[in-house]
C-alpha cells in the first residue's frame, strides 16, 4: 500500500478533531479532540518520513508526543480548576465575559 | 571524532554496519555564546523552580524577584554583547545545528523581549495595592493566595488569612520569556513549534492566577488554553505538510525547494516534493497558527476575553511580549521560507491586515471596559504591523522591529496604570468609573493620556514614529491602498482614545468613584520606563530607527 494513504488518513483524523473542537461542548472532550489533531500531525510526519527516507519526521513526532504530554498537564490542571469552581466542564457555561 | 576513527580503524572485524553508524554519528556543535541569552533565562527559570521547592515561604518572594531580575538583566547584557561584537550584522550566523538563527532581527527582538520581561517583573512584584493579610500582617501581591483552592471556599480563606501568595509566577514568566526568545530565532519548523509551546504553556497558567475575580481569571485561562492548543495543532499540521512538501523542516531547505533550486527526479518523491497543494495548505496553516498568536482578524476571538480576565500584570506582559515574539516568527517565516510564494500570500495578508485594522478600531468604539478596549486596540495595532510585514522589503522588516519596540512599552505602561485605579472589589476597569479621574489624580491621568496619545499615533510620541515608519515602508512596497485604510483606521481609533481622555479630564468625578492607589517603587519604575521610552522614541527616534534598520536583514 502506498504510504501516501496514511497522509490521507491523517487528514481525515485532523478534520474529525477540528470539527470536534468546534462542535463538542465538554472542555475535556474538546481537549481530547485537540490531542487527536496533534496525533494526526504525528501520523503525517511519520508517513512523510517513510516516503522521504529521512528521519526528521520521526524525530519531530517524538518531540510532539512530549509537547502533547506537557500540554495535558497544563490543560487538565486548568480544566479541573474550572470544574471545581463551577461544577461544570461545559465551555458554554464559561461566559462571564461578553462583548 | 578522531577517537571514533581510531577505533573503527583498529578493529576491522567490527561489522560494517557498526562502523558506518559510528562514522556517521557526529557530536552536535552548539555555539553556547550565541545562544547564551536563551540559556541564561531558561537556566534562571529552572533555578527558580528549585528555590520554590526548597525555600521557606517567607523568603521566596525576595529570592524569586532577585533571581528573575538578575536573569533577565544578564541575558540582556548578553544580547548587547552579541550585538556589539557584530553578530547582528557581519557575523550573523545559524547556530545550534541549524535550529537557531542569530542575526539582526533575532537580537533586536530578543533585546526588546528581555526589556519587556524585566519591566513586567517589576509590575508583577507590586505589593502595596492589596490590603495586608489579617493574620500575619504580610504584604501580598496581586497573585492568588492558593490557585488550587476553590474561589470563595474554606481553603482560599485560610490561605488568604495566612498571607500566602503564588511566587511561581516568576519562574513561569522566565519560562515564557525563554520560549519567546527562541520563537523569532527559530530556523526550522520543529524549533518553531517547540518555542511556541514553551512560551504558551506558562502563559495559560499565568492567566489563571489572579487574586481578585478568580472566576474571570479561570475562564480566561480555559479559553486561552483551548483556543491556543487548537491553533498550535493547526501550526503543527501545517509544519508536517511543509515537511512532506520539502523533505526537510529546515527554513532554508524549504525555501530552496520552493525556489526549485534542487529539483528532484525521483519518481517516488515526485508525489510529495514539489506538490503545490502540500505547500499551499501547509504554508497557510503555519501562517494561521502565527496569526492567532499575533491576534489578527479572523483569529482574534480569544484576545478580548483573555486580556480582560487575566491578571492585569500578565495582560500587559502578554500583550507586549507575545506580539513581539510572534511578529518576529511571522517575519522570518514569510521572508526566509516563503518569499518564493509571496504572490500567493500577499493578497491574503492584504485582506487580513485590512480586516484587522478596521475590525479592531471599529469594535473598540463600543467597549465599556478599559481592558477590553485596550485588547481591541491591540488587535488594530496588529493590523498596522501587518501592513509593514506586507512591504516585503528591508525597510518593512526594520519598521516592524521599531514599531514592536515602541508599541510594547506603551502597552506595558498602559496596563500598569490600569492596575492602580481601584475600588473595593479590586481594579475598577469599567470605563464609567474612570470619569473625572483627571481631577482626582492629575498625574496618573496625565500619564495614561500620554499612553493613549501614543496608541493613537499623535506626533512626539513613539506611536507616531512607529506608524510613520510602517506606513512609509508599506507605501514604498506597493501597498498604497493599505496605507489609506490604515490611516482611516487610525482616525477611527483616535476617536476612542481621545474619548477616554475627555472622560478622564472633562467629566465630573463620581461620588463613589475609584481611588488611585499609591504604588511602590516597582510599579512606579515600570510606568516611568514606559513614559520615557514613549517620549524618547517620539522626540528623537532617529538613533533607534537606525538601529532597527541595521538589524533588518535575515540570515539564511
Amino acid at each position: 500500500m502506498s504510504p501516501v494513504n496514511y497522509v490521507y488518513l491523517a487528514a481525515v483524523l485532523f478534520t474529525i478533531g477540528a470539527a470536534g473542537v468546534l462542535i463538542r461542548r465538554n472542555a475535556i472532550v474538546v481537549f481530547m479532540c485537540v490531542e487527536l489533531m496533534l496525533n494526526a500531525a504525528n501520523l503525517t510526519l511519520v508517513a512523510f518520513s517513510r516516503i522521504h527516507g529521512n528521519l526528521d519526521g520521526q524525530i519531530m513526532a517524538f518531540f510532539v508526543m512530549v509537547v502533547a504530554a506537557a500540554e495535558v498537564v497544563v490543560g487538565l490542571a486548568i480544566i479541573v480548576m474550572m470544574y471545581r469552581s463551577r461544577h461544570s466542564a461545559s465551555v458554554d457555561d464559561a461566559s462571564l465575559m461578553k462583548l | 571524532m578522531s577517537a571514533v576513527a581510531t577505533v573503527s580503524g583498529a578493529a576491522s572485524s567490527v561489522p560494517s554496519l557498526w562502523t558506518l553508524g559510528a562514522e556517521q554519528l557526529q557530536a552536535p556543535k552548539i555555539e553556547y555564546a550565541q545562544l547564551s541569552p536563551t540559556l541564561i533565562v531558561l537556566g534562571a527559570a529552572v533555578v527558580g523552580i528549585v528555590l520554590e521547592a526548597f525555600l521557606p515561604r517567607k523568603f521566596r518572594y525576595g529570592a524569586q524577584l532577585i533571581l528573575a531580575a538578575l536573569g533577565l538583566a544578564s541575558a540582556f547584557a548578553a544580547v548587547l554583547g552579541l550585538a556589539i561584537s557584530g553578530h547582528a550584522t557581519t557575523k550573523a550566523a545559524i547556530a545550534g545545528m541549524g535550529a537557531i538563527a542569530v542575526d539582526g532581527p533575532t537580537l533586536f527582538l530578543q533585546g526588546t523581549i528581555l526589556l519587556v520581561g524585566l519591566v513586567s517583573v517589576f509590575v508583577f512584584a507590586e505589593r502595596r495595592l492589596e490590603p495586608r493579610s489579617h493574620k500575619s500582617g504580610a504584604h501580598v501581591d496581586s497573585w492568588a493566595a492558593q490557585p488550587a483552592s476553590v474561589p470563595g471556599g474554606e481553603g482560599e480563606r485560610e490561605a488568604t488569612k495566612a498571607g500566602w501568595t503564588t511566587t511561581e509566577v516568576y519562574p513561569l514568566l522566565l519560562f515564557a520569556v525563554g520560549g519567546m526568545l527562541i520563537f523569532p530565532a527559530a530556523n526550522d519548523l520543529l524549533t518553531l513549534f517547540i518555542a511556541l509551546e514553551v512560551f504558551s504553556l506558562p502563559l495559560y497558567l499565568l492567566c489563571a492566577l489572579a487574586r481578585r475575580r478568580r472566576l474571570l481569571s479561570q475562564e480566561a485561562a480555559v479559553k486561552y488554553f483551548l483556543l491556543g492548543a487548537f491553533s498550535s495543532a493547526f501550526l503543527l499540521f501545517g509544519a508536517a505538510l511543509l515537511y512532506g512538501y520539502a523533505g526537510t523542516v529546515d527554513y532554508s531547505g524549504i525555501a530552496r525547494v520552493i525556489g526549485n533550486a534542487d529539483r528532484t527526479t525521483s519518481a517516488v518523491l515526485a508525489e510529495t516534493t514539489g506538490n503545490d497543494a502540500l505547500l499551499l495548505i501547509g504554508g497557510a496553516l503555519v501562517v494561521m497558527g502565527l496569526l492567532f498568536k499575533v491576534g489578527a482578524v479572523p483569529f482574534h476571538m480569544w484576545t478580548p476575553d483573555v486580556y480582560q480576565g487575566a491578571p492585569t500584570p500578565v495582560t500587559g506582559f502578554m500583550a507586549a511580549a507575545t506580539k513581539v515574539a510572534a511578529f518576529g516568527a511571522l517575519l522570518r517565516l514569510l521572508y526566509v521560507v516563503l518569499p518564493g510564494l509571496r504572490w500567493d500570500w500577499r493578497p491574503v495578508m492584504w485582506g487580513v491586515a485590512i480586516l484587522t485594522m478596521l475590525a479592531g478600531a471599529v469594535v473598540a468604539i463600543t467597549q465599556t471596559d478599559i481592558k477590553r478596549l485596550l485588547a481591541y486596540s491591540s488587535i488594530a495595532h496588529a493590523g498596522f504591523l501587518l501592513a509593514g510585514v506586507i512591504a516585503t522589503s528591508r525597510d518593512g522588516v526594520s519598521s516592524v522591529l521599531f514599531y514592536l519596540g515602541a508599541y510594547s512599552f506603551v502597552t506595558l505602561g498602559a496596563f500598569a496604570v490600569v492596575t492602580l485605579v481601584r475600588d473595593a472589589g479590586g481594579e475598577a476597569t469599567h470605563l464609567s468609573k474612570w470619569a473625572g479621574l483627571g481631577r482626582r489624580s492629575p498625574l496618573l491621568a496625565g500619564v495614561f493620556a500620554v499612553f493613549l496619545l501614543a496608541f493613537a499615533g499623535i506626533p512626539l510620541t513613539s506611536g507616531f514614529s512607529g506608524k510613520f515608519a510602517v506606513f512609509k515602508a508599506a507605501a514604498e512596497g506597493g501597498a498604497g491602498a493599505l496605507v489609506v485604510v490604515g490611516v482611516i483606521a487610525s482616525a477611527i481609533a483616535a476617536f476612542f482614545y481621545i474619548r477616554v481622555i475627555v472622560l478622564m479630564f472633562l467629566s465630573e468625578p463620581k461620588a463613589d468613584g475609584p481611588t488611585v492607589a499609591v504604588p511602590s517603587v516597582w510599579t512606579t519604575s515600570a510606568i516611568t520606563a514606559g513614559v520615557l521610552v514613549t517620549i524618547v522614541l517620539g522626540v528623537a527616534p532617529q538613533y533607534f530607527l537606525d538601529l532597527a534598520s541595521q538589524a533588518g536583514v535575515f540570515v539564511r
